[in-house]
């Protein structure tokens, strides 16, 4: 009798409904546009030509162009845009802020300011580039939580500093490229975020990590929930929240480390994706950050595929077509909810 | 039940708690008032272990919180902070099952037991027809009720409210007090709680205890608390105090100080 009225309860939610369909339908999209993306291109391919690009290793032109080329970037694509969106929605949840973002406060410049040295100072090094962003992003997050303590942190002080800091990495970023102004020719492309070029040596480079850290978010969305609460009821309940709030930063920094890595800075992907499935599934953790982490990949998948094949031989970098379709969208979701609470 | 010694803290030079020592016995329900920044939620932070004390130890059942894990000190001690975030994305039953937390941790699933208590809860706060109902989408009386039945899920010993009926239109105050009644009469449950209404206060504590300047004023039986030297000296105002079937209220007359009259 009781286990049946809890069930009960647990199919009465009234998100229940929606949070299926969209989980489902995520799936399918970005399954569809995977596919999509592997056959289009300068050169198109049917169907059956990207199976047998993929499953049979020939000499043939399907085979070079689907395994040698696509593919891995479909699948960094895939990876970078998990990657971007789930680190976003574990950073708003632990901030309790729509706006925390790892390109918010600052831990993406960081990673930028590591890899452009490298770039412009250290070009022989260039090997190291994806490790130093990665510790660049890693260091700025400590940097940020050291700097926000003050006998334990709060969400808004971490966003307030890290916006800070953001900053300041901003004002030496654009003092290496006033100085060394002859090379910031070859930094423009990175900045401006995009996965041209990459292919299985940039996919063995991240995968390890990249699954290692989604995993990690998988069992951090306790943490994430209970945090929600507030601080002070977390606290309560026995929680450490300082401890799970560190753990989940540093957490978030690594996951914007592996995209920023691979891909440079892509914006937007953190900050958009999780908000406007919080606003279609609400913002329960347990189907937020799966749901983000899938339409995080549907969304750079997708928009790799455009940039690269609508201005045909040009291709646009990814984060630039983000941003410039991904801000008016978001200006108009954002419209359509605050009419939506007017209405009610 | 709950012990506290020597108890002080300081936020600034000025404000502080001196050297707090009381005793609260087990199934007691308390009040805590006095004028604004008096100490009284301060007071209760302290107990909670939400704030640490300069100086002196609270003990529960005997054991000093400080030296307690906090989930421990979580299964026998409950509190209700004064505010919560509104815009949780929770139904009334999900809200409750975080007062199993102490219980089971963050990774293993709630057992028959935790949902037996859960119901339990969602019953005694009366919000079976609420419970799943999203929390922004109740009054704030259901949502206050809610935030108590995540607490009492707990199963604490002891029950802290930081004023829990704030807020609250005046029928709401009075099904939140009568809760708080009902938690204490039949689940022996020990109540300490800061209100602003010292009617509501007199009229359903067993005990209460006036704060002024960080210090215990008054510290007794209602009937002895609310007397008209008390409102001189903690509230600067002249009041009437009234006695009907044993219990005392009191009417506010006017100001003491001058200027203002």
């Amino acid at each position: 009798m009781k286990a049946a009225g809890v069930k009960e309860h647990k199919n009465a939610h009234p998100f229940a409904k929606k949070r299926t369909v969209v989980l489902v339908a995520l799936s399918i999209l970005l399954v569809l546009s995977c596919t999509v993306s592997l056959m289009i291109g300068p050169v198109s391919f049917s169907f059956n030509e990207i199976w047998s690009g993929l499953f049979y290793s020939d000499e043939s032109l399907e085979r070079r162009i689907v395994w040698e080329l696509r593919f891995p970037r479909v699948l960094i694509g895939l990876i970078v845009g998990m990657c971007l969106a789930t680190s976003g929605a574990i950073l708003q949840g632990v901030m309790k802020n729509p706006l925390a973002d790892p390109g918010i406060i600052g831990v993406s410049s960081g990673a930028g300011l590591a890899a452009t040295v490298i770039m412009i100072i250290f070009p022989a090094y260039i090997l190291f580039l994806p490790l130093a962003a990665f510790l660049g992003a890693l260091i700025t997050a400590l940097v940020i939580y050291t700097l926000s303590w003050k006998g334990g942190t709060s969400p808004i002080r971490i966003i307030l500093v890290g916006v800070a800091i953001n900053a300041i990495i901003g004002s030496f970023m654009s003092a290496l490229m006033l100085l060394y102004s002859d090379r910031v020719q070859s930094v423009l492309p990175w900045l401006a975020g995009g996965i041209a070029g990459v292919g299985w040596v940039q996919f063995e480079m991240i995968i390890y990590y990249a699954i290692a850290a989604l995993v990690f978010a998988l069992f951090s969305i306790k943490h994430i929930r209970i945090l929600r609460l507030g601080d002070e009821v977390a606290k309560l309940l026995g929680h450490n929240v300082e401890k799970s709030r560190f753990f989940l930063i540093i957490l978030s920094t690594l996951l914007a480390g592996i995209a920023v890595s691979v891909s440079g800075l892509i914006g937007f992907v953190g900050l958009v994706v999780p908000h406007i499935l919080r606003i279609m599934i609400g913002g329960d953790y347990r189907y937020l950050l799966p749901a983000s982490a899938l339409g995080g990949g549907l969304l750079v998948v997708l928009a790799d595929t455009v940039a690269r094949s609508a201005f045909n031989p040009i291709e646009l970098p990814v984060g630039i077509l983000l941003a410039f379709f991904g801000g008016p969208f978001f200006l108009y979701m954002i419209q359509r909810r605050r009419d939506s609470f007017a209405s009610n | 039940m709950l012990l506290t010694k020597d108890v002080s803290f300081e936020h600034s030079s000025s404000f502080q708690l001196e050297s707090i020592d009381l005793h609260i016995k087990e199934g007691e329900i308390v009040s805590l008032i006095g004028p604004n920044g008096s100490g009284k939620s301060t007071f209760l932070r302290l107990i909670s272990r939400l704030i640490s004390p300069k100086t002196g130890e609270v003990f529960l059942d005997g054991q000093s919180v400080e030296s307690m894990k906090s989930q421990d000190v979580a299964k026998k001690l409950a509190m209700l902070p004064q505010m919560q975030d509104h815009e949780l994305d929770l139904t009334v039953a999900e809200l409750v099952e975080f007062g199993r937390y102490p219980h089971r941790g963050a990774y293993s699933k709630l057992t028959k037991e935790d949902e037996e208590i859960v119901q339990w809860a969602i019953d005694v706060t009366r919000l079976n027809d609420f419970k799943n109902r999203m929390l922004q989408s109740l009054s704030g009386g259901e949502r206050q009720r809610a935030w108590i039945a995540m607490a009492i899920a707990q199963r604490p010993k002891i029950l802290l409210l930081d004023e829990p009926t704030t807020f609250l239109d005046i029928s709401h105050q009075l099904e939140v007090m009568e809760l708080v009644k009902e938690l204490n009469a039949r689940f022996d449950m020990t109540v300490v709680m800061v209100l602003h209404d010292i009617n509501q206060a007199a009229r359903y504590s067993d005990r209460l205890i006036v704060l002024k300047k960080g210090k215990i004023q008054f510290d007794g039986i209602p009937q002895c608390v609310l007397c008209k030297e008390m409102f001189q000296s903690i509230f600067e105002i002249d009041a009437d105090i009234y006695q009907e079937n044993g219990k005392s209220f009191f009417t506010p007359i006017k100001l003491r100080k001058e200027g203002f009259v």
